[in-house]
């Protein structure tokens, strides 16, 4: 069994490794995980976690996928034996072991430090306040049923304009791309990332022009059909129809966790 | 002006840098950045940090923050002992999945244990609602449950037999319960047996040096109101 890609392409960390895989050729095997995705007519109760058919809320919840995360969480990577959690470790992976262009995370010292300070940062920062906007615009209202009330959306979308704000005077600043003049792994990730909010109709990009300039040579350096195709998911994600009482239960703990 | 690294050993991860640094002999000036007293919100210290947080660096013009890159820069520029951070594909894999695991996870509940437990009552003459400290140190015991079980499992290192930058920000992370009292080693000889093997790869003197302001904090004098009013942001996002 060669290289296998556990991913939602719901998840932003999974855009950014489907897109990089694919614009590099990388084979793999694509196995997607659903977290939200229910069953219909399922006679699952709570607490039930022997059936694991495809359609199973919450896959990564499941104790066959703890064998290749025990964290729980996608993108996860299995190459033979060897698995391998966190989308920044699985991107770096991929990139020694495919030996990908040097622009993706160049060798130069200190161009490659820029890349890890980027993929650093956004950890707490821009990872948090895009998942937050999905979760608190749309997914919660419209996914789990349950309303949120203004201030903690205006809280949300305030924090989000302020990462913006950083992304763009710390990190972007006059540059074509976030950490020179090619694109790198720093630009996929935040990309992936900005396309949450823009998923739950946010206007990210208006009122930025640095921001959407950057944006198109993004997508013109990816291609724009495979931009595109990793993005079909999230673009729909205000369409979700309203999960069941059932799922909802099992997803609510592991969804509070997730937005903290 | 040859690499100057701004850190207060207050903080979790400047203390790894600085034994880093220390450990493998790398010339630097520290630049201390006393964050009690506001000094990261200088303008000055803007110049080389513009998110306003240590550590940062600066070598030469070149000016650089967050703790993993600052580790990862001096270990290529210093070209460190290759067991700090593999040239092997898969061990290398390995510290890179700790170092991005950590920052939302035993980073952030070894922060707020500190904090809530010590600092907002001795410091800052707070005290947290028991509800919210209870709260978080089950998340700090999720945590080290997932260390133990995920990461440290039944190797001598987290990322293998030997000794990573891993390890030097896993352990510093654990001291900041610990300098507040937290019995983090005490029911885990899992855990104390690694933290033991991590002081010696590393060297008594040296880890103490390191850990000698932040096992101290508990005697701080309180903060006065004009230190509490600048500190008031951080405050609220260490209570949410």
């Amino acid at each position: 069994m060669g290289l296998e890609l556990y991913l939602d392409l719901l998840s932003q960390p999974c855009r950014a490794i489907y897109i990089f895989a694919k614009k590099n050729r990388i084979p793999f095997e694509m196995r997607t995980v659903e977290l939200l995705k229910g069953s219909r007519g399922s006679k699952d109760t709570v607490g039930t976690w022997g059936v694991r058919r495809r359609q199973d809320p919450g896959q990564h919840l499941s104790d066959a996928f703890a064998q290749v995360n025990p964290l729980k969480k996608v993108p996860a990577l299995k190459d033979g034996d060897f698995t391998l959690a966190e989308s920044v470790a699985i991107l770096l992976y991929l990139t020694r072991k495919y030996k990908v262009a040097d622009h993706w995370y160049p060798q130069d010292l200190q161009a490659c430090a820029r890349v890890d300070e980027y993929l650093a940062w956004q950890h707490t920062t821009l990872r948090r306040s895009c998942l937050r906007a999905l979760w608190h615009k749309v997914m919660f209202p419209v996914f789990l049923g349950e309303p949120v009330s203004p201030e903690m959306l205006a809280t949300t979308l305030a924090e989000l304009d302020v990462t913006l704000q950083l992304l763009e005077d710390k990190f972007l600043q006059n540059k074509a791309f976030l950490i020179g003049p090619h694109v790198s792994l720093a630009d996929l990730v935040a990309i992936t990332e900005l396309m949450h909010p823009v998923g739950a109709g946010c206007q990210v990009f208006e009122g930025r022009p640095k921001l959407a300039a950057w944006c198109r040579r993004v997508k013109a350096a990816v291609g724009e059909d495979l931009f595109r195709e990793a993005h079909e998911v999230i673009l729909k994600a205000k369409d979700s129809p309203p999960a069941d009482p059932t799922i909802k239960q099992k997803l609510m703990p592991a969804v509070l966790a997730m937005i903290q | 002006m040859g690499l100057e690294l701004y850190l207060d050993l207050l903080s979790q991860p400047c203390r790894a840098i600085y034994i880093f640094a220390k450990k493998n002999r790398i010339p630097f000036e520290m630049r201390t950045v006393e964050l009690l007293k506001g000094q990261h919100l200088s303008d000055a210290f803007a110049q080389v940090n513009p998110l306003k947080k240590v550590p940062a660096l600066k070598d030469g013009d070149f000016t650089l923050a967050e703790s993993v890159a600052i580790l990862l820069y001096l270990c290529r520029k210093y070209e460190v002992p290759d067991h700090w951070y593999p040239q092997d594909l898969q061990a290398r894999a390995r510290v890179d999945e700790y170092l991005a695991w950590q920052h939302t996870a035993l980073r952030n509940s070894c922060t707020r244990a500190m904090w809530q437990k010590m600092m907002f009552p001795v410091f800052l003459g707070e005290q947290v609602p028991p509800e919210t400290l209870a709260s978080t140190l089950a998340e700090l015991e999720r945590c080290l449950q997932l260390l133990e079980d995920k990461f440290l499992k039944d190797q001598d290192f987290l990322a293998g037999p030997h000794i990573s930058v891993a390890d030097l920000v896993a352990i510093t992370e654990l001291m900041h319960p610990v300098s507040a009292g937290c019995q983090v080693f005490k029911s885990r000889p899992k855990l104390a047996a690694w933290r033991q093997r991590v002081e010696a790869a590393v060297g008594k003197d040296l880890f103490q040096e390191a850990h000698a302001v932040v096992m101290k904090a508990k005697d701080l004098p309180p903060a006065d109101s004009a230190i509490k009013e600048k500190l008031k942001p951080l405050v609220q996002v260490l209570l949410q």
